[in-house]
C-alpha cells in the first residue's frame, strides 16, 4: 500500500468488493425483482387473474364505497381499515384491517391474525374474488433483500448494511483507481481471457455507474438512523421516537372516543381529493371506524414526485369535514424523503421502471463479473503449477465454488421459488414458509454441489438447470392456470403483468441457456486444440 | 505469494481496524457535531447530519487505506477523534 493512490485504491476495491460480493448478488437480484413486487405477487396469486381480466369500469369513489360496505359487515369494530384502490399497477380492490390487540398476544400471533384479515374485491362486480393461495409473493423477495431470512430483521439489516457500506467503498475506490473511465466505457476486447472479463466488469459498472452509486447510497439512507444513531443521540438524547415523529410526518394516532358515531360517506371525500390533486387517491385509511373520533386519510397516488411520502388529506370520519390538507415539509426533510424515494422508485412510470430494472441487472452483472475477474486473475499465479498438472490454492477454489453457487445457483433458487408457488398444494399449512424454504433448499443444494466440485462442468450444469427452470415457468403457468401467455397478450390490460412476468423469466432463461451453451462451446474448442482435459476441468472460466 | 511479509499483513490488519472501527467512531463524533452546529430545526439538522455521515465514513475509510503508513492512519483517526470529541464534549456542556 505504499505504491500510490491508484494502487492502494485498487487494493481496497478488490477486497471490499470480494468479501461481500456473494451476499451483494442476493441483495441486487432481490432488489431488482422488488421493482416489480406487486406484479410478482399478482402472478403468484392466479386465483385473482380472472377478476382482473375485465377493465375496471367503476370510479375510485364507487370502489371505496363497495369496500367500505363489505368492511362494515366483516370488521365494524376494527382499529383501522386499509384500502388499496385500483390504479395502474393494481387491477383490484384490496382491503385489510387490524383489530385491537388482545392482551397477551405475541407479535407473531398478531402478524398471523393480520394475515387472515383481508379480502379482495372485483371492481367490475363488487363481488369478493376467489380467496387467493397463501403466498408472500414479491414481498418475500423485497424483504429478503434487506431483512434476509431465518434471522431477526435487525440482524439481517445490519449484515446488509455492512455489505452495502463495503459496496459503496468499492464503487468509490473503483472510480478513483480507474484511469480511463470514459475511454474504457467504449472498450470491449472479446475472447481475450482476463482482459475480456475486465472490460465486461468495466462496461457493466461504468454504463450504469450513476445508478450503482445512487442505489447503494440511497439503500444505506433507507436505514440510516439505525446505522448511524450519533446525530440523533446528540439532538434528541434517548428520545429516539420523538425524532421519528418529527422526521417522518405521520398522521396523528387519535385515540378512539369509545362512543359510537356512524361513519360518514367516503365517496364525496374521494371526489374532493381527486379534484384537488388531479388524480384519484390510491389508498384510503380509516382509523377508528364507527367511532366519534374516526379519521379518514386519503393518499395521493405515486408518480408526481420523487419523495416517497405522498401528500394526504385527512377527514373527520364522523362529520365528514376536511380536517387538514397535506402537511408542508421543510426542504431538508423533503430532500431526505426524496433520496429515500429514489431507492424505492414508487414514482417510476412503466418505462422508467423498466430502466431501473435493467440497471439492477447491470448491477448484478457488475458484481458477478467482478467476482469472476478475481478468480481469473488469481489463477494466473498458478499457471506454472497448473501446467504441471497441479492444483490451485484453497482461496481460488473457494472463490470459484462460491461464484458458481451464487451466480448460477441464485437464479435456480429464484426459479424454484416460482415453481413452488404453482406446485405446492394450495391448501397446505404454513404455505408461505414452505415457498421460502424451497428457495433456500434449492440455493443451498446448488452452493453445496459447487463446493464439492467447482468445475466448468458444474457451471454448465447449474446454468442449464437455471435456464430450464426459468424458461419453463411460462409453460408451468400455462399448465397450472387458465392465464397462459396467449390470454393476457390478447385479453384485457389487467392481465398484462402476468404476460410480462412470463416473458421476462423466459428471456432470463434464454440468457442463462446461452451462457451454458457458450461455456460448452469453449470446452469443446479447448479439447479439440488438444489441451489437457483436467485443465479445462479445474479451470472453470480461464480464458473464457 | 511468499513476498507478503508479516509486517505487511500487520499493516493491513491495523488499517482495517482503523478504517472500520476507528472510522465509525470518528464518523459518529463528526456527524453529531454537524447536527449540533447546523442552525436549523432539529429534525432538519438530524436528517442532514445523518445523510452526510455516510459520505464522511466513506471518505475516512478511503483515506485510511490511501495514506502512507498504518501508523499515520491510526494517528490521524485517533487525533481527529480526540479533537472533535473534545469540541463535542464542550458543546454538550454549553447551555
Amino acid at each position: 500500500m505504499k505504491e500510490g493512490l491508484r494502487q492502494s485504491m485498487a487494493w481496497v476495491h478488490t477486497w471490499s468488493g470480494l468479501l461481500v460480493c456473494w451476499l451483494l448478488l442476493l441483495v441486487f437480484m432481490g432488489g431488482t425483482a422488488a421493482y416489480y413486487k406487486h406484479e410478482i405477487t399478482f402472478w403468484m396469486k392466479p386465483e385473482l387473474h380472472q377478476a382482473a381480466d375485465a377493465p375496471s369500469r367503476v370510479t375510485p369513489a364507487e370502489s371505496a364505497t363497495l369496500a367500505v360496505r363489505e368492511l362494515q359487515q366483516r370488521a365494524p369494530n376494527a382499529n383501522a381499515w386499509y384500502l388499496d384502490l385500483p390504479h395502474e399497477r393494481n387491477p383490484l380492490i384490496y382491503a385489510s384491517w387490524t383489530n385491537p390487540p388482545r392482551k397477551g398476544m405475541t407479535r407473531e400471533e398478531r402478524r398471523a391474525a393480520f394475515r387472515t384479515q383481508n379480502f379482495t374485491l372485483d371492481p367490475m362486480t363488487g363481488e369478493k374474488t376467489a380467496a387467493p393461495r397463501d403466498t408472500r409473493g414479491g414481498e418475500f423477495l423485497y424483504r429478503l433483500h434487506f431483512d434476509l431470512y431465518y434471522m431477526s430483521a435487525i440482524w439481517g439489516r445490519w449484515i446488509v448494511g455492512v455489505a452495502s457500506m463495503c459496496m459503496l467503498v468499492a464503487i468509490v475506490s473503483g472510480v478513483i483507481t480507474h484511469k480511463r473511465i470514459f475511454k474504457d466505457f467504449f472498450t470491449f476486447r472479446p475472447k481475450k481471457g482476463q482482459r475480456s472479463w475486465l472490460d465486461a466488469h468495466n462496461a457493466s459498472a461504468v454504463l450504469a455507474l450513476p445508478f450503482h452509486l445512487m442505489i447503494t447510497y440511497t439503500g444505506i439512507v433507507t436505514l440510516m438512523f439505525m446505522y448511524m444513531p450519533a446525530p440523533t443521540k446528540a439532538l434528541y438524547g434517548a428520545e429516539q421516537n420523538t425524532m421519528f415523529s418529527e422526521v417522518f410526518p405521520n398522521a396523528e394516532r387519535v385515540k378512539p372516543a369509545k362512543e359510537f358515531a356512524p361513519l360518514a360517506d367516503v365517496a364525496p371525500m374521494l371526489v374532493q381529493a381527486e379534484r384537488a390533486w388531479g388524480a384519484a387517491p390510491s389508498r384510503v385509511v380509516v382509523i377508528n371506524p364507527n367511532d366519534a373520533h374516526a379519521r379518514i386519510e386519503l393518499h395521493r397516488p405515486a408518480g408526481q414526485q420523487l419523495s416517497n411520502i405522498e401528500p394526504t388529506m385527512t377527514f373527520d370520519g364522523a362529520s365528514g369535514a376536511l380536517l387538514s390538507g397535506p402537511k408542508a415539509m421543510s426542504a431538508s426533510l423533503d430532500a431526505r424523503a426524496a433520496i429515500y424515494g429514489l431507492h424505492v422508485a414508487h414514482f417510476a412510470d412503466p418505462l422508467l421502471r423498466a430502466l431501473f430494472f435493467m440497471c439492477g441487472l447491470a448491477g448484478t452483472a457488475m458484481v458477478a463479473t467482478g467476482a469472476l475477474l478475481w478468480g481469473v486473475k488469481e489463477r494466473q499465479k498458478y499457471a506454472k503449477v497448473l501446467a504441471k498438472g497441479g492444483k490451485v490454492g484453497f482461496g481460488v477454489r473457494l472463490v470459484d465454488a462460491l461464484n458458481i453457487g451464487a451466480i448460477a445457483g441464485l437464479p435456480i433458487a429464484f426459479a424454484a421459488y416460482f415453481w413452488a408457488n404453482r406446485l405446492l398444494p394450495v391448501e397446505m399449512a404454513a404455505r408461505t414458509n414452505a415457498e421460502a424454504n424451497v428457495f433456500f433448499i434449492a440455493w443451498g443444494l446448488a452452493a453445496l454441489l459447487a463446493q464439492i466440485r467447482p468445475t466448468r462442468a458444474m457451471w454448465r450444469v447449474q446454468l442449464m438447470l437455471g435456464a430450464v427452470l426459468m424458461a419453463g415457468i411460462p409453460v408451468l403457468n400455462a399448465i397450472t392456470t387458465d392465464t397462459h401467455l396467449g390470454v393476457p397478450l390478447f385479453g384485457g390490460p389487467g392481465l398484462r403483468p402476468v404476460a410480462a412476468f412470463d416473458l421476462v423469466v423466459l428471456a432470463l432463461g434464454l440468457l442463462l441457456g446461452w451462457a451454458a451453451w457458450w461455456l460448452g462451446r469453449k470446452a469443446n474448442k479447448q479439447a479439440a486444440a488438444g489441451q489437457p482435459a483436467n485443465r479445462a476441468q479445474s479451470a472453470p472460466l480461464e480464458a473464457a | 505469494m511468499t513476498s507478503i511479509t508479516w509486517r505487511y499483513r500487520g499493516g493491513v490488519a491495523a488499517r482495517t481496524v482503523a478504517a472500520i472501527a476507528g472510522g465509525y467512531v470518528l464518523t459518529s463524533i463528526a456527524s453529531a457535531l454537524v447536527a449540533i452546529a447546523l442552525p436549523l430545526p432539529r429534525a432538519d439538522a438530524v436528517s442532514i447530519a445523518t445523510l452526510l455521515s455516510i459520505v464522511i465514513y466513506t471518505c475516512i475509510i478511503l483515506w485510511v487505506f490511501a495514506t502512507a503508513s498504518a501508523l499515520r492512519a491510526w494517528i490521524g483517526v485517533a487525533a481527529s477523534s480526540a479533537v472533535l470529541g473534545a469540541v463535542l464534549w464542550l458543546a454538550g456542556r454549553m447551555p
